[in-house]
């Protein structure tokens, strides 16, 4: 029994025709799961489905045993799920700080403690407590939005490719930062397009080929399963 | 040639009441840009909720003056703002209820709640005019002079006089308290905090947990605040009619759009921008520049530039040059 998992999920926009259909997905506390897959695969909108920004048309999803499948988002981020938007993922208007504290929006509890953990997370926003986000690098805003989703010690991270748009460089650097974040126990869930990356650093993968479950496995067997390699990681 | 007496003149002419009447169009103008930045449209009930407030200012003077309950020197309308501002707020939220919150539900675009406030302002035209009427009416008492003119002279021995009115002096303290207490709460507290955040990204502060509800129903407590007050300062220190109310929404929206629509520091400076330009274009300058000229250079003609009916003429070209040239407005900064 798996801590998070959405369990034969089907969903689509609207009256629109289901996007993905029976998929299923699991992730455990202190683990990395990366979701791969072609344009178009239903990468994201599994994600949203796990968030509860579209509605099942069928399947369940569970925390700790918990049916959460008719809560609206805001419920879920209660529940310890914490999301990081592909784009627009901070408030550009707000300095670093600000950005923080409205992640603790919910936490009635003392947040300078979990403030200063994130601030050990993420040296470098430290520094930069009082600057206004959007004069920031992207991969700074990137520890930013990181950070803002860790603030109400979520159970599980949902990242929705965290690295899109930055150096390779930055990239590495932002691999770093989530395998910490792993590794204090939470459950790590991401959606990548730079799959071999993304499978290096993960425990497991799940491999989506138009709404369905195509491959999964550990990080490295699907790194080295021929068949993915020939079809997603062009080598 | 005479400085001094030039000064006094200027200060007395445009710069004490430009500031006073700046206070009142910067009120005005951060509840627009309040409204525009977090519930995402342009409010053109503007002029007409805050002549709905000053109705109830204006009322509960006669009834607090019949009564026999007064401040002293100060106006009795100051002591009437609370249940005004009560007042303002419940209407404004009846309205959200019932009208603004089916469009913002739906997820109507900006355009379209626009249209729907014209329909606001019509309605709230008619109610107050079916309630207090659209006559003009003057409701200050106590003292109407902090420094006359000829105590100044007397004071100063110059020729020119300082008048100083309670109304601009209350103005300006008031505008001040507000506005200070109004941008502490929007950067220091928590709830300010994810206003701002809101205004930001309207999504991931759905997603960080903060309640869209409470949001709309404390941009409303704020912008009824910054209504009522705004119009019974102008009403204090003008006259309450409804027509010029209404009228004045175009120097409003010049202000709110001049500091960039949706940053609250623009549109506190941008009501000063508005009144300096409209009162020292509008000034017939021939008096003081008697004062800083030899007699030989004495103007004949009044040199004004242009004719106090022209003041709404120098808000909308205001607006039209800063839409044109500086759309994001002329203020740098952070917006709300």
């Amino acid at each position: 029994m798996a801590f998070f998992e959405g369990n034969k999920m089907t969903a689509g926009y609207g009256d629109g025709p289901d996007i993905i259909t029976s998929c299923s997905l699991n992730v455990n506390r202190g683990e990395i799961v990366a979701i791969l897959g072609p344009n178009g695969a239903g990468k994201s909108t599994a994600m949203k489905s796990l968030l509860g920004l579209l509605k099942l048309k069928s399947g369940y999803v569970k925390i700790n045993d918990e049916d959460i499948s008719k809560l609206s988002p805001q419920d879920r981020v209660k529940k310890g799920i914490s999301f990081v938007p592909q784009t627009k993922n901070v408030f550009a208007e707000l300095t670093v700080q600000e950005n923080l504290e409205i992640g603790a929006f919910l936490r009635e509890d003392d947040i300078q403690s979990v403030i200063s953990e994130i601030y050990e997370l993420f040296p470098i926003l430290s520094e930069k407590k009082s600057q206004i986000v959007g004069e920031l690098s992207g991969g700074q805003r990137q520890q930013v939005a990181l950070g803002r989703a860790l603030m109400i010690k979520p159970s599980v991270l949902m990242l929705d490719e965290p690295t899109a748009g930055v150096s390779p460089i930055v990239m590495d650097e932002l691999f770093e930062h989530i395998i910490k974040i792993k590794k204090t126990n939470v459950a790590v869930i991401m959606v990548e397009q730079n799959a071999k990356q993304a499978l290096s650093i993960s425990d497991r993968g799940y491999v989506l080929v138009t709404g369905q479950n195509k491959f999964e496995g550990s990080g490295e067997d699907l790194l080295n399963d021929p068949e993915v390699r020939r079809s997603f990681l062009g080598v | 040639m005479d400085y001094i007496n030039a000064i006094i003149l200027l200060l007395n002419f445009t710069i004490l009441p430009a500031l006073t009447y700046g206070s009142q169009l910067a009120l005005g103008a951060i509840f627009v840009t309040l409204i525009y930045g977090i519930l995402r449209f342009a409010n053109f009930a503007t002029g007409d909720m805050m002549s709905f407030g000053t109705m109830f200012a204006v009322l509960l003077t006669y009834y607090f003056q019949s009564i026999g309950l007064s401040l002293g020197f100060l106006p009795t309308a100051l002591l009437t703002i609370p249940i005004a501002i009560f007042m303002m707020i419940f209407y404004m939220l009846i309205i959200d209820k019932f009208v603004f919150s089916y469009y913002r539900i739906k997820k109507s675009p900006p355009v379209q709640l626009a249209m729907v406030s014209v329909g606001v302002m019509f309605v709230t035209q008619a109610i107050i005019r079916i309630i207090i009427g659209p006559s003009d009416r003057r409701f200050l008492d106590g003292e109407k002079f902090i420094l006359k003119a000829t105590e100044f002279k007397q004071m100063t021995g110059l020729n020119e006089g300082l008048t100083i009115k309670s109304t601009q002096i209350i103005t300006i303290v008031v505008t001040i308290v507000v506005v200070s207490i109004m941008f502490w709460f929007l950067n220091k507290t928590k709830t300010g905090t994810s206003m701002r955040a809101y205004s930001d990204n309207e999504d991931l502060a759905l997603l960080s947990g903060i309640d869209p509800k409470k949001v709309v129903l404390i941009t409303w407590i704020i912008a009824g605040i910054l209504a009522t007050i705004g119009g019974v300062l102008y009403g204090l220190d003008k006259s309450y009619r409804p027509f010029v109310y209404f009228n004045n929404m175009l120097p409003i929206f010049a202000a709110a759009i001049v500091g960039g629509i949706g940053n609250p520091y623009g549109a506190f400076l941008g009501g000063y921008v508005i009144a300096f330009a409209e009162i020292f274009l509008t000034y017939a300058y021939k008096k003081f520049f008697g004062y800083i000229l030899p007699e030989t250079l004495e103007p004949n003609s009044l040199v004004q530039l242009l004719s106090t009916d022209y003041k709404f003429a120098i808000s909308f070209s205001i607006l039209v040059i800063v839409l044109l040239f500086r759309p994001s407005g002329i203020f740098e900064g952070k917006k709300i």
